[in-house]
């Protein structure tokens, strides 16, 4: 990748958000490059999902600007579909369609859009959901798989729309431990091949081993940020040391 | 009893069906108003949920009687002396579909938005954020999950509209319970004549049950 001049895929400025009174964001300063993987940190109701939600405009800004591969979503006449088909989003919950089996979970948006015909739709979708290591569960139901396979066919879920960009809200946070690795390494090949990547968790491991950069938050603003290094090895703000104090 | 039955027993046949047909016109249109104005009371728009808000509270505030004579009588009388327009008519049937189709379409209408509410939210933020448009994720994602839970409510308004029916005999139309009025009128014999129709309802309706039973059955996913 170093060759190759660092296009900017993420550029958030002065970015507000509230509901009702409530200001949750209070003004966020952020460039994500092509490639990269940011990880978000930060005490619960820090604004974290908040964030990463206005990323794709499930919550629209109050304030301020977000441009998502040189489109700017903050503008309502922008067909923010459009942007969606290139920025995958991965629950903590999953949320994967529970009246579909998972073949067809991964082959509605592709064919309901008309990004793929069926047949090359159902290939991608077999390719995928191999990358994940879940080729043999192309024909069961949600109900039928643990949270971690459920998680890995989320993640293969947005994969098939083949999308620039990917967004993880805690991954793994509704998981059992024993089902956290399997999650983690789907994401850091995804990492590893140079996907970009904005990843809200609290694996400290995974922010360590796979983050470009960390960025904390706390009470709607960015902290600090930095690389891993930095920011676990010698953090700079007491907020963000108090916060690593009592998750480390 | 099989004097009723014999000498009545073809005409309470026909006027059940006549019931079943009024039902079967006011359960249609009733099903294409509830699923309108139950998806106008969650979509994002004010005007939309303020429409479908007053709709289902005004049809749920009127006793169906009320409704039909306004719908039979009132309508007409507004459009033909109030209006001087003239030259509408409406039959029992038609007044009585359309009497049935707002009454039940109104309690569709509910049900069908708690059936839509009580899907998580999660399932329409997954797919939008795939890029699927609200209506799409609507049809393939929110409402085959809601309809699924819904089923149940369902025919339990649909056998309540199909007992309404009952109601519409005041407005003469031929349905069961205006043909037995004329059954017992004619013979006397009330008590056996409303235990034939009584018998009757209820083995429709017993039907009605089974076929909802078996068709939840094989709405179950991946049994
Ligand atoms: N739809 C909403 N309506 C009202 N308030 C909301 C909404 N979504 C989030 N909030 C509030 O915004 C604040 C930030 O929420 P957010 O979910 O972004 O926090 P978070 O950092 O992701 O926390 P957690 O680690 O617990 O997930 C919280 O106080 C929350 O109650
Ligand atoms: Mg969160």
């Amino acid at each position: 990748m170093e060759h190759k001049e660092k296009k900017i895929a993420i550029h958030v400025s002065h970015l507000k958000k509230s509901f009702k009174q409530l200001e949750v964001l209070k003004d966020i300063s952020l460039d994500v490059a092509e490639g990269e993987v940011v990880v978000i940190i930060g005490p619960s109701g820090s604004g974290k999902s908040t964030l990463l939600r206005c990323l794709n405009r499930l919550e629209a800004a109050s304030g301020g600007e977000i441009v998502i591969d040189g489109t700017d979503i903050t503008d309502r006449k922008c067909d923010i579909n459009k942007v969606r088909e290139r920025v995958g989003m991965v629950f903590q919950h999953f949320n994967l369609f529970n009246n579909m089996n998972v073949l067809r979970n991964l082959m509605l948006a592709p064919v309901d859009l008309k990004k793929q015909d069926r047949e090359t739709a159902r290939k991608k979708a077999l390719e995928m959901l191999g990358r994940v290591g879940l080729s043999d569960k192309a024909q069961a139901y949600p109900h039928q798989l643990s949270g971690g396979q459920k998680q890995r066919v989320a993640i293969a879920r947005a994969l098939c729309m083949l999308p620039d960009i990917m967004l993880f809200d805690e991954p793994t946070s509704a998981l059992d431990p024993e089902m956290v690795g399997e999650v983690l390494e789907v994401m850091k090949h995804l990492a590893h091949i140079g996907m970009t990547m904005v990843v809200v968790t609290h694996e400290m491991g995974f922010a360590r081993e796979v983050g470009d950069r960390v960025i904390f938050m706390d009470g709607g603003l960015i902290l600090e940020e930095g690389t891993p290094e930095a920011i676990f090895g010698n953090p700079q703000n007491p907020r963000t040391r108090d916060f690593l104090n009592k998750v480390l | 009893m099989t004097r009723i039955i014999t000498t009545y027993g073809q005409l309470l046949a026909v006027a059940m069906g006549q019931t079943l047909l009024l039902a079967l016109y006011g359960l249609f249109f009733a099903c294409i108003i509830g699923m309108i104005v139950g998806i106008m009371s969650v979509v994002s728009s004010r005007a939309c949920r303020f429409i479908a808000a007053v709709f289902v509270n005004l049809i749920r505030g009127v006793p169906m009687i009320v409704l039909a004579y306004f719908i039979f009588f009132g309508v007409p009388y507004l459009w033909n002396t109030i209006l001087g327009i003239g030259g509408m008519t409406l039959t029992a049937l038609q007044a009585g579909s359309i009497c049935l189709a707002l009454n039940c379409g109104a309690y569709m209408a509910e049900i069908i938005r708690a059936g839509i509410e009580s899907v998580d939210v999660g399932q329409m933020e997954a797919a939008r954020s795939l890029g699927l448009p609200w209506w799409r994720s609507m049809v393939r994602v929110v409402l085959p999950q809601a309809i699924r839970t819904m089923i149940p409510s369902i025919i339990n308004q649909f056998i309540i509209t199909l007992k309404d029916t009952s109601i519409l005999s005041v407005i003469g139309f031929p349905e069961l319970v205006n043909t037995a009025k004329n059954v017992v009128a004619a013979t006397f014999m009330s008590f056996q004549t409303w235990a034939i129709v009584g018998a009757m309802y209820l083995v429709v309706i017993l039907l009605l049950q089974w076929a909802a039973k078996a068709l939840e059955r094989r709405l179950k996913y991946g049994a």
